[in-house]
């Protein structure tokens, strides 16, 4: 049961960032940080620490000059006040994400910022939100709320462990793809087995808890992504990920 | 009236207390065939109800409130048991009322879940309300803090004589503009601490930068010096010491200050109240501090990300061994996201002797992204718990601890090694 020192932790978080400096974005980290958003950033800022390449983290919240040259954008959930407060300041820079998202810089979309990057968000007392439409798909505000432990899987990234807490029901467009299926828990509404959905180079998802600590992979894929677009490579050795694979073991083992 | 449902809920209780069982039974018991007892009881007592309630610190802040009534000499009928569900109101009721329901005291002081209490105010509406803070916590089950902020609203628009607010909570101190009935007053911050307590708003990066707020407070604890702290009431300052251990315990000190004056009036005993709050213990597994093989063990409750940063602000890592044990039961909260709004650095120098609970994984990951060096990691709180006092015996020990980890910890110190209570 001794955790030994690893070699991740003897040369833990070397200040050096001699491959590159990726710059990531966080999503109005004001307003959308309920359910522990910051661990996302937290994690990519880690695991390029780790690997040697240095992390930028800019944040944008409502009224900013929007930054440019962005290598990875992160997008978190926040409470039904907040998405009021952000709406409309999403809008004005949607052209700017649209233009990113279409271009292939790897974004991460987690709950509340995944519905409003869909078109529509409709509550249940009938009031259409509009999205900024990056994907094609549609949520309705529901009367329950789908709380619990997930477990879904995809071909991609392998079993992927979160915690949802929503009240929107999604729906895909035919040509959007899921992220993953469910084994476990709701996912996107209470019809389908969809978990997230998965374009381009953007991953979208109910999921937190946080999303990417327990699930490496998919932190990866978007830090090999940005690394590739940006350096023409990525050196993905140096991380140890001997934490996770326990910590996804027993996330998966715990009720819904 | 009937005395047969008390005497019933009077036997219940004895006969459950025989068994070891829960508090909460006799409550239902009384509840089913007198659903009036409850509202008859309270509604006799003199200087009426007050509910304590909010995300933090509620059941040291009722212990503080009682103690502070108590040092004046009112008797104070409370629900001590940390039941604070209506039933275990009810439950509590019936150990003190005589046989035809009577209630002998001066005033009630209970501390109730922000839920439950809106169902309590509407068999019983309170004549005072102390309402602390709203913090992301549980959202499993509120699902958002804007909608326990509408609970904390109901307990105040219930609410008779006088409500007290936190000036420093956004949420909670916006309640006042719908209080229409009830006097408002607030207890505060001296400007240079306020990022030393974020509300949520400022959890991330922004403590402190809210504007000042200009409503006037009745307390306002105006500096903190280790175990010793200043509070200005009616204009002077008094200093005074305290046994209570964290500095969200001496905030909540002026929260508790504050009721009590609000309570007392023109009668309180300015000198007699700060007398009282200093000789406060705290309250059960709330940084309270034991002894375990002649070393000091301090037991410091983590139920979400405010109350953790607090609780490592509070006290310092140097010299002493550490563990982390992590639960996910309901009373916990199920999802681990809060984990990642907390930061660790400050344990970074020490490091973390043992991780435990049921998600002592998920935590030992955590701890790793902010490079916190961890010896051992068992999800057995008992076996954990053996590791971690036979590995530490010659420093002293804290320990960091989720609801329900704490209750196994408790139990399993008083197995291991003679556990004496020493604050």
């Amino acid at each position: 049961m001794t955790d030994a020192p690893s070699a991740a932790d003897l040369t833990a978080a070397p200040a050096d960032s001699s491959k590159g400096t990726l710059r990531i974005l966080q999503l109005y980290p004001r307003e959308m940080n309920i359910y522990g958003d910051y661990g996302n950033v937290l994690v990519l800022k880690q695991r390029l620490a780790w690997r040697g390449y240095g992390a930028e983290i800019l944040e944008y919240d409502a009224g900013d000059a929007f930054p440019d040259d962005v290598d990875v954008v992160v997008g978190g959930g926040g409470q039904d006040s907040g998405q009021v407060v952000i709406q409309d300041d999403l809008q004005a820079i949607a052209p700017r994400l649209r233009e990113l998202a279409e271009d292939g810089t790897p974004m991460l979309l987690i709950c509340g910022l995944y519905q409003l990057f869909g078109r529509s968000f409709r509550t249940h007392d009938g009031t259409v939100i509009p999205g900024i439409g990056v994907l094609d798909l549609e949520t309705r505000g529901g009367t329950e709320r789908l709380i619990g432990n997930v477990v879904a899987t995809s071909e991609e990234f392998g079993e992927i462990h979160g915690y949802e807490n929503h009240s929107g029901q999604t729906f895909l467009g035919a040509g959007l793809e899921p992220l993953a299926t469910v084994t476990k828990g709701a996912g996107n509404n209470s019809e389908e087995k969809h978990e997230g959905a998965r374009y381009k180079n953007i991953v979208a998802s109910y999921l937190h808890g946080s999303l990417l600590p327990k699930n490496p992979a998919i932190a990866d894929f978007l830090l090999r992504t940005a690394a590739e677009r940006k350096f023409g490579s990525f050196a993905a050795a140096g991380v140890d990920g001997s934490r996770a694979d326990p910590a996804r073991q027993h996330a998966g083992a715990r009720p819904r | 009236m009937n005395p047969l449902p008390v005497l019933v809920g009077k036997a219940v209780r004895i006969a459950s207390r025989l068994r070891g069982g829960g508090s909460a039974l006799p409550g239902l018991v009384v509840e089913r065939l007198d659903p009036g007892f409850m509202g008859r009881a309270l509604a006799a007592v003199p200087h009426g109800v007050v509910v304590v309630s909010g995300t933090n610190g509620k059941t040291t802040t009722t212990k503080m409130v009682v103690e502070l009534l108590e040092g004046q000499g009112l008797t104070v009928f409370t629900n001590r048991t940390g039941s604070n569900f209506t039933r275990g109101v009810a439950a509590a009721l019936l150990g003190e009322v005589d046989w035809r329901g009577r209630l002998k005291a001066d005033v009630a002081v209970l501390e109730l879940d922000e839920a439950h209490a809106v169902h309590f105010v509407k068999l019983v509406p309170p004549r005072y309300s102390l309402l602390l803070n709203v913090l992301r916590d549980q959202l499993d089950r509120f699902g958002e803090i804007d909608a326990t902020t509408r609970l904390l609203e109901r307990i105040a628009l219930a609410t008779t004589g006088t409500v007290v607010l936190n000036r420093e909570d956004p949420r909670v101190a916006g309640i006042a503009s719908s209080v229409t009935e009830a006097d408002v007053r607030y207890f505060g911050l001296d400007a240079t601490l306020r990022s030393t307590f974020p509300n949520d708003d400022e959890l991330r990066g922004a403590e402190g930068t809210a504007p000042a707020s200009a409503l006037p407070a009745d307390v306002v604890l105006r500096s903190v010096d280790g175990n010793s702290a200043e509070f200005e009431v009616d204009g002077a300052t008094t200093r005074t010491d305290l046994r209570l251990r964290g500095v969200y315990n001496i905030f909540n000190a002026a929260a508790a200050l504050a009721a009590a004056r609000a309570v007392l009036g023109v009668s309180a005993d300015r000198d007699a109240l700060f007398s009282s709050l200093a000789a406060v213990e705290p309250a059960f597994g709330r940084g309270e501090s034991l002894v375990v093989d002649g070393r000091p063990l301090e037991l410091v409750l983590v139920k979400n990300p405010s109350g953790f940063r607090l609780g490592l602000k509070s006290f310092d890592p140097a010299g002493c061994a550490t563990m982390i044990a992590i639960n996910d039961n309901y009373a916990d909260g199920r999802d681990m996201s809060w984990l990642w709004d907390v930061d660790f650095d400050s344990l970074g120098l020490d490091g973390v002797d043992v991780v435990s609970g049921v998600r002592a994984y998920d935590m030992a990951l955590r701890l790793r992204y902010d490079d916190v060096r961890v010896g051992a990691v068992d999800p057995d709180i008992t076996a954990a718990l053996r590791q971690f006092v036979a590995g530490s015996a010659d420093r002293p020990k804290r320990i960091f601890c989720t609801y329900t980890a704490m209750l196994a910890v408790r139990r399993e110190l008083s197995k291991i090694t003679k556990v004496e209570v020493v604050s």
